[in-house]
C-alpha cells in the first residue's frame, strides 16, 4: 500500500487545467496501488483552484510556500518535490508532460536515483507494479513498459486523461518552504497574444501547409480559429515552417509537437509521415485538400475535396452561424 | 570557449515502424538512421560560439553502436574538433542509465557549455540533458529556442504553453536545444573529407539495466477509412452537420 504524488501545476497562482488531468491519472494509480493521492503545489502564496482538487480524487492538497517560488525556478522546485518524495515513501510521482512538467520531471527522477517514463499515455498497476504506455517514433508505435524502480515516475501527456470527477473530502495543509530559488531564475515571462492557445493544448488545431501557397494566407485560418470562440489555435506543416512562414513553436509532426486535440482540421497539408505522426492521436480529424489522393484523407474522419480558398470561408461563416445560434 | 554537445544516432522521421520479432523493439532492417535533427541545432550552437569566441573546442560524444560513429563524423563534417563514442550494442529505455555514463564522460572534461538537443525523436525519453545536469550538479536550462552568452552568465529563452520564459544562469551550463535556436549548416566536401582525420574515440561502456522495462511494442491502431463528405464549397454545411450530430464535438 502505497500513496501517490500529484505534482500540480500553476501560473500567475492559478492552477493550470492539466492539473486535474495529473490527479485523475494519480488517483487511477492510487487506487491501483491501495493508497492515497497527495496533491502537491508550489507558489509564492495560496494557488487558486487547488482547494478544489477533491472534486478529482485528492485525498490531501500540500501547498509548499515560498516568496520567491511564485514562477517556475527549477533548482528549487526540483528539491522540493525530490525531497518531499523521498520523506513520503511515496509508490508514485505524477506530473504532467507539459512544458515545465517534462523540465522538472528528470531533475526529480535523477535526484531521487529512479527512472522516469515521460509522456505516458495510459497507466495502471498490475500486480502492484506500475505499467505504462508511451507512444515512440512521434506515435508511430506504442511502447508499454514496466516501471520497476520507485517511487515510478511519470509524466502525462496533456489532453489525453480526460478529468473524472471522484469526489472527497480533501485534507488542505500550507508549509513554508526554506532555502534559495537556484542559480536558474525566470526574469520574465513573455506571454502569448492575449487568447492565444499553445497546438498541444488547443481542444482544436486548424493547421496549414503548403496548399496555402503564401504566408498571408494563414489569415484564413487565423479567421477560422477565431470562429470557435477562443477555443482553437493555429498549427504548421514542416514545410511551411521550415520556408519561415510560421514559427516553430506551431510545428505538428515528429519534430514538433505532437497533438491530441478533439478536433484537428488539415488545411492545405498533403500528409507526409513525419506529419501524421504528430496529429494522428487526435479525436476527429478533418482534412481540405485539392488532391483526392493526399495520404492525409487515408487518416481524416471527414474530407472535403477542393480550393482551400473556396471551402475554408465557408467553413468559417458556418461556424460562426453555429457559434451565434 | 570547452564546449561538449551529446548527440543520438535516431532512424530518420520518414521511417516506418516496423516491430522486431521479439514483438518488444523497431525492426531495423532498411531504416536509414541520421544525427537527431534537435541535436544538429546544438552542433550548430556549438559551433557558433566557438567562432565567436575565437577559440575553443566542440567535442561530440554520443552513446550508441558501433554505427554511431556515422552519427559523429556527421557532427565532425559540420565542423566539431573530436568525437568520443561511449559504445554500447544497447541504448537503455531508461535515460537515467544514459545520463549517468554520459554524466562520467563529462565530469572531469572542464566543459563551459554541455549541450544536447531537447529530446531524440525515437524514444521521445526528453529527459537525459537535465539528468545529466542533476548529475553533475550544473545549471540546466531546457528546451532553448534562444542563447545569449555575456561574460560568466547566459540568458535563455524557451517556450511554454502560451508564453516564453527568459531564464538567466551562469556559466558553466547544461543546455538543451529546441528548433529555432538557429539553421544548421550542411556539411561541406571539405568538412567531410576533414571529418574522416578528426580523433574519434571509442570507449567500451556497461550501462545498467535501469527501471524500465519493454513488455511490448505495437503499432497503434489504424484509424477507421474514413469518407469523402463532397467537393468544394458546397460540402461545408453536410460536413458541420457531420461534426456536430455524428463526431458530436462542436
Amino acid at each position: 500500500m502505497s500513496d501517490v504524488l500529484a505534482v500540480l501545476e500553476q501560473r500567475d497562482g492559478a492552477l493550470r487545467k492539466v492539473s486535474h488531468e495529473v490527479v485523475t491519472g494519480a488517483r487511477r494509480l492510487a487506487d491501483g496501488l491501495g493508497g492515497a493521492v497527495e496533491a502537491l503545489a508550489i507558489g509564492a502564496g495560496a494557488v487558486a483552484g487547488a482547494d478544489a482538487l477533491g472534486r478529482f480524487g485528492a485525498d490531501r492538497v500540500v501547498t509548499l510556500v515560498h516568496p520567491a517560488l511564485g514562477r517556475y525556478a527549477p533548482e528549487a522546485y526540483a528539491r522540493a518535490v525530490a525531497e518531499r518524495a523521498a520523506a513520503g515513501g511515496y509508490g508514485a510521482l505524477v506530473f504532467a508532460a507539459s512544458a515545465t512538467g517534462k523540465d522538472l520531471a528528470p531533475r526529480v527522477a535523477a535526484r531521487l536515483g529512479v527512472a522516469l517514463a515521460q509522456d505516458v499515455t495510459d497507466v495502471a498497476v498490475e500486480a502492484g507494479v506500475v505499467a505504462v504506455v508511451r507512444p515512440v517514433y512521434a506515435g508511430k508505435a506504442l511502447l508499454t513498459l514496466r516501471v520497476t524502480s520507485r517511487p515510478a515516475v511519470v509524466s502525462l501527456r496533456p489532453n489525453v486523461f480526460t478529468p473524472v470527477e471522484r469526489p472527497r473530502a480533501a485534507a488542505a495543509a500550507t508549509a513554508a518552504l526554506g532555502g534559495d530559488a537556484g542559480r536558474v531564475a525566470v526574469r520574465e515571462i513573455r506571454a502569448a497574444p492575449a487568447g492565444a492557445l499553445d497546438v498541444a493544448e488547443a481542444p482544436i488545431v486548424v493547421s496549414g501547409g503548403r496548399g496555402l501557397k503564401e504566408p498571408a494566407n494563414f489569415r484564413l485560418l487565423e479567421e477560422l480559429a477565431r470562429a470557435f470562440g477562443g477555443r482553437a489555435a493555429v498549427g504548421a506543416s514542416r514545410a511551411v515552417v521550415d520556408a519561415g512562414w510560421r514559427p516553430h513553436a506551431d510545428q505538428v509532426g515528429q519534430t514538433g509537437k505532437t497533438v491530441s486535440p478533439t478536433l484537428y482540421i488539415a488545411v492545405g497539408i498533403s500528409g507526409a509521415i513525419q506529419h501524421l505522426a504528430g496529429m494522428r492521436t487526435s479525436k476527429v480529424i478533418v482534412a481540405i485538400n485539392r488532391d483526392k489522393d493526399a495520404p492525409i484523407f487515408k487518416v481524416a474522419d471527414y474530407g472535403i475535396v477542393g480550393d482551400l480558398f473556396e471551402i475554408v470561408p465557408r467553413l468559417t461563416e458556418e461556424i460562426k452561424k453555429l457559434q451565434s445560434a | 570557449m570547452k564546449i561538449a554537445v551529446c548527440v543520438k544516432r535516431v532512424p530518420d522521421s520518414e521511417t516506418r515502424v516496423k516491430i522486431a520479432p521479439d514483438g518488444r523493439s523497431l525492426d531495423e532492417a532498411g531504416v536509414k538512421f541520421i544525427l537527431n535533427p534537435y541535436d544538429e541545432f546544438a552542433v550548430e550552437e556549438a559551433l557558433r560560439r566557438r567562432e565567436t569566441a575565437g577559440a575553443g573546442e566542440v567535442v561530440v560524444i554520443s552513446l550508441g553502436p558501433p554505427q554511431a560513429q556515422e552519427t559523429i563524423r556527421t557532427a565532425l563534417a559540420m565542423g566539431a574538433d573530436r568525437g568520443v563514442l561511449l559504445q554500447t550494442e544497447r541504448i537503455p529505455l531508461d535515460g537515467l542509465e544514459v545520463a549517468r555514463l554520459l554524466a562520467a564522460e563529462l565530469r572531469d572534461g572542464g566543459y563551459d557549455l554541455i549541450l544536447f538537443g531537447k529530446m531524440a525523436i525515437d524514444d521521445y525519453n526528453h529527459q537525459v540533458g537535465p539528468m545529466v545536469a542533476e548529475l553533475l550538479d550544473l545549471p540546466c536550462v531546457t528546451g532553448v529556442s534562444r542563447l545569449e552568452i555575456a561574460g560568466g552568465t547566459g540568458t535563455a529563452e524557451r517556450e511554454v504553453e502560451g508564453a516564453v520564459e527568459v531564464m538567466e544562469f551562469p556559466l558553466p551550463a547544461v543546455l538543451t536545444a529546441d528548433k529555432g535556436l538557429n539553421e544548421p549548416r550542411y556539411p561541406a566536401l571539405k568538412g567531410i573529407m576533414a571529418a574522416k582525420k578528426k580523433p574519434l574515440e571509442v570507449k567500451p561502456v556497461s550501462p545498467g539495466a535501469g527501471g524500465l522495462e519493454p513488455v511490448a511494442m505495437t503499432l497503434p491502431p489504424e484509424r477507421q477509412a474514413g469518407r469523402i463528405v463532397g467537393e468544394g464549397p458546397a460540402a461545408v454545411p453536410e460536413l458541420v452537420r457531420l461534426l456536430r450530430e455524428e463526431a458530436k464535438v462542436l
